[in-house]
């Protein structure tokens, strides 16, 4: 059963703590940013004259589906943080359908990655990215969100079945590092060798960045419907998977 | 308090519970029951297995065999009707340091669907009652170890369970805190005629509270009944030496042992 207040209490916590820890706020930009410029105006002259146009205009797509990827991953597994914690153990003993709780959490982390993709946004417009048109900004936060709320799935899955922050270091290098480089945030996806090409089309991920790369500069390269289909499917998977082991977690 | 063995009257009954891990048994076949409006402590040393009754009696964890009934409820298969039952207050703190007070209490509410007219008057006056209502917008963060046990155990009163179960409850607390914290208990427990489950090693503590005792050692209860009745079977001064008397005064390892060792060490505290 459903229970809108309690999933929108549990979305209001995470929207109270997100706006609280501005020192978490700017530390999560560090890397997106770091990546940006540093790539954005480091590969720029090379990418253009390889004929692709402007780099930066290319790359922020890239880095937004970056820092949600990120954000969204880590605010899965602060169910961990929360079971060392304690906190967890007054949901849990509350007399509400963990599903619920799941889903508030969940819809919850997925909104604070959002915002740091708009932050992302925001800052690459200062300096130089430009959008294709103003109609195509509410497709784009669709994308943003279906990113979002796919990786804090599956954060809170990885982190219903991990007792402590012990993995964490495993989870980064081996699952969402791979994810990023292998989802053609930073390069385009023709002519890729066969190998490569195959691991990115299975990456759910490829699809968020090229629905997202769409939206705000207008090349599809996977195709607005496909990329929508895949990460909608995806995402509801990984939700009833994440409620599930959720569900089962024993304190 | 009455002992009535009727069993409308019960507020825990307990029949053979047992908690098995691959190689230990953390709760072996422990049967008790607690009546209502008693106020009944669940005494033993580090790992006898207190902690786990308590969170298999609140749906934490499941159990591996027996019955348990919560207020007539079965917290295993009747979870959302016990878990309205029960308040409890853990042996750590589980509030949510980042949120304020009052929105602790508010989160719990919506937990537990108070209707929010009812719901601001509660938290108002338990706020009130711990004496945390001047400060009620600061965040938990910034709250004494004093603070946080109180604001928890408003907390755990705030959807008026019928049963309040304290996980050592005054842990790591100065006296003056301790003693405003049993003061409540005891208050709530005869105003209120809540049915209090409670974990202490201050056996000082149990002895001035509790009106029934349950020793449990090994994962086995190994005695029981009212403090006096306890220290003058084991023919001492207090319920602390009635409770090495009867547990033996080695400290206990909390790691997995043989059931042989663990019937061993059983039978040799059973005087």
């Amino acid at each position: 059963m459903v229970k809108l207040n309690v999933i929108y209490i549990l979305w209001l916590r995470q929207m109270k703590r997100y706006f609280r820890s501005r020192t978490r706020i700017i530390g999560a930009l560090g890397q997106p940013l770091l990546f940006l410029f540093a790539l954005g105006f480091g590969f720029g002259p090379v990418f253009e004259r390889a004929g692709e146009g402007n780099y930066l205009q290319f790359l922020v797509p890239g880095i937004i589906a970056m820092s949600i990827l990120f954000t969204s991953m880590f605010n899965g597994i602060e169910i961990i943080w929360d079971r060392q914690f304690g906190f967890l153990k007054e949901t849990l003993v509350a007399p509400v359908s963990r599903v619920n709780i799941m889903l508030g959490r969940t819809i919850g982390g997925a909104t604070v990655s959002v915002f740091q993709g708009i932050i992302i946004l925001i800052i690459s417009f200062l300096i130089g990215f430009r959008l294709l048109s103003l109609i195509c900004l509410p497709i784009a936060l669709a994308f943003m969100f279906l990113i979002a709320l796919l990786f804090t799935a599956l954060g809170t899955a990885i982190a219903s079945v991990l007792e402590d922050m012990h993995g964490f270091q495993l989870i980064m290098n081996f699952l969402v590092m791979p994810l990023f480089f292998l989802s053609g945030a930073l390069f385009p996806l023709q002519d890729l060798p066969g190998t490569v090409s195959i691991i990115v089309r299975i990456n759910p991920l490829s699809y968020g960045v090229d629905g997202l790369r769409g939206a705000l500069s207008g090349i599809y390269h996977l195709g607005a419907f496909t990329n929508l289909a895949v990460l909608g499917i995806s995402c509801f998977i990984l939700v009833i998977i994440g409620a599930f082991l959720f569900s089962r977690i024993e304190v | 308090m009455s002992n009535s063995s009727n069993n409308y009257s019960l507020a825990i009954e307990v029949k053979g519970l047992t908690k098995k891990y691959k190689d230990l048994i953390a709760v072996d076949e422990v049967s008790f029951s607690v009546a209502r409006g008693e106020v009944f402590a669940f005494l033993g040393p580090n790992g006898a297995g207190k902690t786990t009754t308590i969170k298999m009696l609140t749906t934490l964890i499941k159990p591996t065999a027996g019955t348990i009934r919560l207020n007539g409820f079965d917290p295993v298969r009747e979870k959302d009707a016990a878990r309205r039952s029960f308040g409890i207050v853990f042996q750590d703190p589980s509030l949510d340091f980042e949120l304020t007070a009052s929105e602790n209490m508010v989160f719990h509410a919506v937990l537990y669907n108070l209707p929010k007219a009812i719901r601001e008057e509660r938290i108002e006056k338990l706020l009130k009652l711990v004496q945390l209502w001047e400060r009620r917008n600061e965040l938990v963060k910034n709250y004494s170890g004093g603070m946080k046990r109180r604001l928890e155990i408003a907390r755990g009163l705030l959807h008026h369970p019928q049963i309040l179960f304290l996980d050592e409850p005054t842990l790591g607390l100065d006296p003056q805190t301790r003693f405003q914290v049993w003061e409540h208990i005891k208050d709530l427990n005869k105003n209120e005629s809540i049915t209090v489950f409670l974990t202490t090693h201050i056996m000082e503590e149990a002895e001035r509270v509790a009106n029934r005792v349950a020793i449990i050692d090994y994962g086995k209860i190994i005695d029981r009944g009212r403090p006096a009745e306890l220290i003058s079977r084991t023919g001492t001064a207090s319920l602390e030496e009635a409770f090495l008397a009867l547990t033996g005064k080695t400290i206990r390892e909390e790691a997995a042992e043989s059931s042989h060792q663990v019937l061993r060490k059983y039978f040799r505290g059973r005087w």
